[in-house]
């Protein structure tokens, strides 16, 4: 039955099992900042039209503030800090570099998670494919067209 | 957010059984697109949030030559991805396709944008075209009702305190049957329709229109089944004539508000083009 208890989550973050405690109400980007102190998914608008806090749950791109920290027990929860490995960054991290996709930087995580979970899948995607892919995602300083550009530049070099 | 409990039961029996004791203090949850962000702006205060997708029934998708038979929770991905049903039901994937982003879409599902019963929502046109039935159980039993019957006010709807959306059934009308959504938004992607209108005609073996049917999304306090404009194309010879003139009727049956998002005159006018355009769709879609 509900209750207002505190709730025991076992979880896999960036394919490490993680468990903690949180609240019912505690949605999954909280969790993630606040609880297991995973801070690059950002906070943007809470209302599901920014992006800035995508995260990939079962492989799917969701906004995290749009999901509760309850509803990811037992699930596989991928974000931006498990994208660079000890060999250096993902190859879409590199190109937004080199493209110059970013300045202030708040949506970067979100557009990159977003982008991974295409390019996961579609490894040669249209520019109007990517468009499309990234409407979920906005950007208010750099504008989209070198964040496409980087998009394409990791999808040949992955 | 405001505090409330979160439980997940995985039968309809019991998921009925809370929403029954905490009535207007609980709300089912599936995607929880809308949600969230209403019980982060106030509009609900909350004791329990029931989520509803460990429940089989709210989470099934099934097609065959019969029906299309949605779960309530099903998110938006599962239909559009899956490779028969978008041959089957074009005009349903129009509107799958394009409700919110993809975030949203890996949610979101067309049982909980009927349940939310807002004027624009996407798919209630494409439903209400297709004559979909909603499946509702509550603690007094099961029911069905047209799709075309649900909403009932800007928001507001049949359900019953207790009672659950289901499913969705939607009967397989054959290969002389198709439908179409199209909605006008200023941006490209990942906005509220302005206007938008759903068609489907059904060709008799004279080659005359024997059924069809238009509806319409945010021109007036739900979605609209235009039902003259309908019976106008029965018997004709599906075209530009016949489509002209459902276009022209189905103006008159929409009673648009003055918004941000645009005039009355603009809105009617949009419902007479997205009328041929979506009747004209439908044909394409038939074939020879």
């Amino acid at each position: 039955m509900a209750t207002h208890e505190k709730i025991h989550i076992k979880t896999t973050i960036n394919g490490n099992p993680e468990e903690f405690l949180a609240d019912p109400h505690t949605s999954l980007l909280d969790a993630l900042r606040e609880i297991v102190g995973l801070t690059g998914s950002k906070e943007g608008c809470l209302d599901g039209n920014c992006g800035a806090c995508t995260v990939s749950v079962n492989g799917r791109i969701v906004d995290s503030c749009l999901v509760l920290a309850a509803e990811v027990d037992g699930q596989n929860v991928d974000t931006v800090e498990g994208m660079a490995n000890s060999d250096g960054l993902h190859p879409l991290q590199q190109a937004f570099l080199e493209e110059a996709a970013l300045q202030c930087g708040i949506c970067t995580p979100g557009f990159l998670v977003s982008a991974k979970g295409l390019l996961d899948n579609e490894p040669d995607p249209s520019e109007e494919r990517i468009r499309h892919w990234l409407a979920g995602n906005l950007c208010r300083c750099t504008g989209y067209n070198n964040i496409i550009k980087a998009v394409q530049k990791a999808a040949k070099n992955l | 957010m405001q505090p409330f409990a979160y439980t997940a039961p995985t039968t309809v029996k019991e998921a009925v059984e809370i929403l029954t004791k905490h009535g207007d203090k609980a709300r089912p949850m599936a995607g929880g697109t809308d949600l969230l962000v209403q019980i982060r702006g106030g509009k609900y205060n909350l004791d329990a949030v029931v989520d509803i997708k460990k429940i089989p029934e709210l989470n099934s998708l099934s097609n065959d030559s019969k029906s299309l038979n949605i779960g309530a929770a099903v998110p938006c991905h599962r239909i559009y991805e899956d490779p028969k049903i978008s041959e089957d039901f074009p005009g349903l994937i129009d509107a799958a396709e394009l409700i919110g982003g993809i975030q949203i879409q890996s949610r979101a599902g067309i049982g909980g944008n009927l349940c939310n019963s807002t004027p624009s929502g996407d798919s209630i046109g494409p439903l209400i075209v297709l004559s979909a039935v909603a499946n509702i159980e509550g603690s007094n039993g099961k029911r069905s009702i047209p799709v075309e019957d649900f909403c009932t006010g800007p928001g507001s709807n049949a359900l019953e305190n207790g009672e659950i959306l289901v499913s969705l059934s939607i009967p397989n009308q054959g290969s002389k049957f198709n439908s179409a959504y199209e909605r006008f938004i200023p941006r490209n992607e990942m906005d509220i329709a302005v206007a938008g209108v759903a068609s489907s005609i059904l060709i008799g073996s004279n080659g005359k229109i024997e059924s069809a049917r238009i509806a319409l999304a945010s021109v007036g306090p739900t979605p609209i089944l235009a039902k003259k404009a309908s019976e106008s194309l029965i018997g004709k010879e599906p075209g530009e004539a016949a489509f002209n003139e459902a276009g022209a009727i189905a103006k008159t049956e929409c009673s648009p508000i003055e918004d941000m998002r645009g005039t009355v005159d603009q809105r009617k006018h949009l419902v007479e083009v997205l009328t041929v355009r979506t009747l004209n769709k439908s044909l394409e879609r038939i074939g020879g």
